[in-house]
């Protein structure tokens, strides 16, 4: 039977259906399910969220000063970023501006993370859908040093380098504890790359780890600890004194500064050097796989961020807005306080409004999170052990949101197709000139409209991405320096910090552009106390499941005619999933009703 | 032994989320710790909350690992249980009753890759009784553990890695930011009432 959403996707449910649960190498709980067609050709997706968060239930009544610290611990990847999100909301809430310095040291915290969470996506829990480390063992280290340096200008490209990296994974696998590289699919025709190339990623995979450890550093020395930097309502908790010693928790000084400085540069050559050759030369052996883009051919949308100037949205360096329907020639303004714009619906998943209210959207601010865990009349299976889901009714513990009705894609991608259209000139830069060397590489002629919206565009904009936010970050820390030296030590606003101060009632909300795409949270203030709290997650918008009228999210869009190699094998759908670097630690709302864990099966 | 140089560095890890009940026994345990005592300096204590790879370098510089966590080994609720070495990965991979345990798997994977594998790794480990109340703290049943897997702690840091600490005589600073340390996140949890976890359109109404 087909099915056409009004979103423009055809279903067909007629063929066999395989069942991927856990989808691993993600945070939290996913699970998915796809049929296949005669030809092993994916023609219908349902991707379902398997735990249940309850943040509003832990938020409300809590001082709004202290709810970064809480949202912080939501999530084992993106703890800053929701602590970020968390004192803008705070601080919209209650009208205050943050010194300078305050701003430019978060704009640099979240760049970091924003790195950090981009090259450990792509070396740790992506390449392995392209790289095949097993096959890194038969190449010949001459081989991997000559596609290095015809790649790059990094330095560590020597044949010997590689030989000792080919010599301790094979001691590694040798020992029989695959560990990290077990479970994979490592005979399946679906890796395309040459053995060299396996083992330059693999070698990267391993360089990538010393890198990741050396940026957070930053954090420790803006957020005074790590892994759980601290963040504060009205600045950063961290004093400026230039001729400050180094003592554990003194103010920031020059020599600290210094170091910053030296990492931020480290990084910037890394994701220069490194990540985006690399992601490009990959891809380049992947031509002809140009599936995935689903929804981000159409409709794409972010809040924006990265202002140059403190509250100024228009000087945002990667600017927001919606493109529908593929039209880069119009972005739609965004406004997240308008109740018409960002809406929640909960028909298909395990949530109710009341029977009156099923099929309505709700404004965050007015959002409501009470389960209604019901399987439908076509599930198969109990309710502790399902063996399909059954998707005409609720089958997710994500809610599905809107922007004025229709479906977007966000992340990454959607970011870089927007500020593309914008004409960011970074952007436009880097797309063109990646495109231009995949294009030399793979020996095609692929526009940026062909290229972008498809699984490797997404990896490739994240990598770019986070080329641009180590760009970005430099500049900013230009910005803070000069501040600073101008005479200017203010880290923290704190005329607001007394509740007596505040307004009986106030609402506000704070956006970031978080790793996996636009991130809002939605606060409520009453008395001084947590009155509502609402966070819409980026795993929320692609991997929600269907609204009232039919539309599909991206997630579910994205996997609709790729091919498989092997239906009890799922590469092809880890790929392109992982390609959104899912995190459902946060976007989904436990287990089922009775607390058990809902059942898992691998692959049927 | 005056001279710190010379000794390995230890590392004691509480891990698990503490907005998730028992979930939060490891970084409560570690907390408790820190309360009572003064650490030689080439010991670590650090919360990992639900981290996985920024846990790595931490992992990377320690000689020997003491790991605190709410595991699930199928005994009585608030049993205390310790395994050492291989135990250890094996127990966090075939049992998964948390979010980060994955990753802190994977973390162990890629210790020995690197070669940075510790030379000992001892896991502290209570059996949780709850994990899905949200927002809430330790039960009581776990929380009547948390002097005595302290206790266990200090015995396997003495016994294994010759570690000696002192009693604590100043208040901490606290290891984690203060709204979420244990006594104010627990004490100012607002009632069930008040934070509508009850008898609200908006609550957990058991349909």
């Amino acid at each position: 039977m087909t099915i056409q959403t009004p979103n423009g996707f055809s279903l067909d449910t007629s063929g066999k259906r395989i069942v991927v649960d856990p989808v691993t190498r993600i945070e939290g709980h996913m699970r998915c399910e796809v049929n296949v067609d005669a030809q092993n050709v994916i023609r219908n997706a349902v991707s379902t969220g398997t735990m249940w968060r309850g943040l509003e239930v832990i938020l409300k009544g809590r001082d709004p000063r202290d709810a970064w610290a809480f949202v912080e611990r939501i999530c084992g990847v993106c703890t800053g970023c929701h602590a970020l999100t968390s004192v803008r909301a705070v601080e919209d809430a209650l009208n205050i501006t943050i010194p300078n310095n305050a701003y430019l040291i978060r704009e640099i915290m979240a760049k970091v993370l924003q790195w950090h969470d981009h090259v450990v996506h792509f070396y740790h829990l992506h390449a392995l859908d392209w790289v095949n480390p097993v096959n890194a063992l038969k190449a010949d280290p001459k081989a991997t040093s000559v596609l290095q340096q015809s790649i790059s200008a990094h330095s560590k490209s020597s044949p010997g380098y590689f030989r000792d990296v080919q010599n301790r994974l094979k001691k590694f696998v040798e020992s029989g504890q695959l560990g990290i590289f077990k479970n994979g699919y490592w005979d399946n025709p679906a890796y395309l790359l040459p053995p060299e190339a396996d083992l330059l990623a693999v070698t990267h995979y391993l360089e990538a780890l010393d890198f990741q450890r050396e940026i957070v550093k930053v954090h420790t020395i803006f957020g005074g600890k790590n892994p759980h930097p601290n963040y504060l309502v009205g600045g950063v908790p961290c004093a400026i004194n230039m001729n400050g010693d180094m003592a554990a928790g003194a103010p920031l000084n020059m020599e600290r500064l210094n170091f910053v400085q030296l990492k931020l540069q480290e990084a910037f050559e890394f994701s220069q050097n490194v990540l985006v050759p690399d992601v490009i030369a990959i891809a380049s052996f992947y031509k002809g796989w140009l599936y995935g883009g689903g929804l981000s051919g159409q409709n794409v949308m972010d809040y924006g961020d990265y202002a140059a100037i403190q509250g100024q949205k228009k000087t945002d360096r990667l600017p927001g807005g919606v493109i529908l329907n593929g039209n880069w020639d119009e972005i739609l303004p965004i406004d997240p306080r308008d109740p018409d714009q960002v809406q929640e619906f909960v028909s298909h998943s395990w949530y109710t409004y009341g029977d009156a209210d099923k099929d309505k959207g709700l404004h965050p601010w007015d959002g409501i999170t009470d389960p209604k865990f019901d399987l439908g009349p076509n599930f198969k299976g109990t309710r502790t052990d399902i063996k399909q889901v059954d998707e005409n009714a609720k089958y997710s513990w994500i809610k599905a949101p809107r922007w004025r009705g229709n479906a977007v894609e966000v992340g990454p991608l959607a970011r870089y197709i927007l500020a593309y259209a914008h004409g960011v000139p970074f952007v436009k830069g880097q797309v063109d000139e990646a495109l231009g060397r995949f294009n030399s590489l793979a020996g095609t002629q692929l526009t940026v409209k062909q290229a972008l919206p498809s699984t490797i565009g997404r990896t490739l904009a994240r990598a770019l991405e986070a080329h641009y936010c180590a760009h970005m970050m430099l500049d900013d820390f230009s910005a803070l320096i000069a501040n600073i030296k101008a005479g200017d030590t203010a880290t923290a606003n704190m005329e607001k910090w007394d509740p007596a101060t505040w307004p009986k009632e106030a609402k506000g909300v704070g956006t970031v552009a978080a790793p996996r795409g636009g991130l809002g949270h939605w606060i409520k203030i009453k008395d001084g106390r947590i009155e509502n709290y609402q966070c819409v997650v980026p795993t929320t918008w692609n991997g929600g499941p269907r609204d009232p009228k039919g539309n599909i999210g991206a997630f579910e869009a994205s996997l609709l005619n790729t091919p498989m190699e092997r239906p009890e094998e799922p590469v092809e759908i880890l790929r392109t999933l992982h390609s959104f670097d899912p995190c459902l630690a946060c976007s989904t709302h436990v287990m089922s009703d009775d607390g058990e864990e809902l059942a898992r099966v691998t692959v049927r | 032994m005056s001279d710190q140089g010379i000794h390995a560095r230890i590392l004691v890890l509480g891990i698990g989320n503490i907005l998730w009940a028992d979930e939060g026994f490891g970084v409560r345990v570690l907390e408790a710790l820190d309360r009572d005592h003064v650490f030689p300096e080439h010991v670590t204590l650090l919360d990992g909350g639900t981290q996985g790879l920024y846990l790595l370098p931490y992992l990377e510089d320690a000689e020997g690992v003491v790991i605190i966590d709410a595991v699930d080994y199928g005994l009585a609720p608030g049993t205390l249980h310790i395994l050492v070495d291989d135990e250890v990965p094996a127990v966090l991979a075939s049992r998964k009753v948390s979010l980060h345990q994955t990753g802190f798997q994977e973390i162990l994977g890629l210790l020995t890759l690197r070669g940075h594998t510790p030379t000992r790794i001892v896991l502290v480990g209570v059996q949780p009784e709850r994990l899905d109340d949200y927002g809430g703290g330790l039960t009581a049943t776990v929380a009547a553990q948390v002097e005595a897997a302290a206790a266990k702690v200090l015995k396997v840091l003495r016994a294994d890695f010759n570690v000696w600490v002192t009693e604590r005589e100043e208040t901490p600073e606290g290891l984690l930011a203060a709204p979420i340390a244990r006594d104010p996140y627990e004490s100012e949890r607002p009632s069930a009432e008040d934070a509508c976890r009850i008898g609200d359109p908006r609550i957990l109404t058991r349909s």
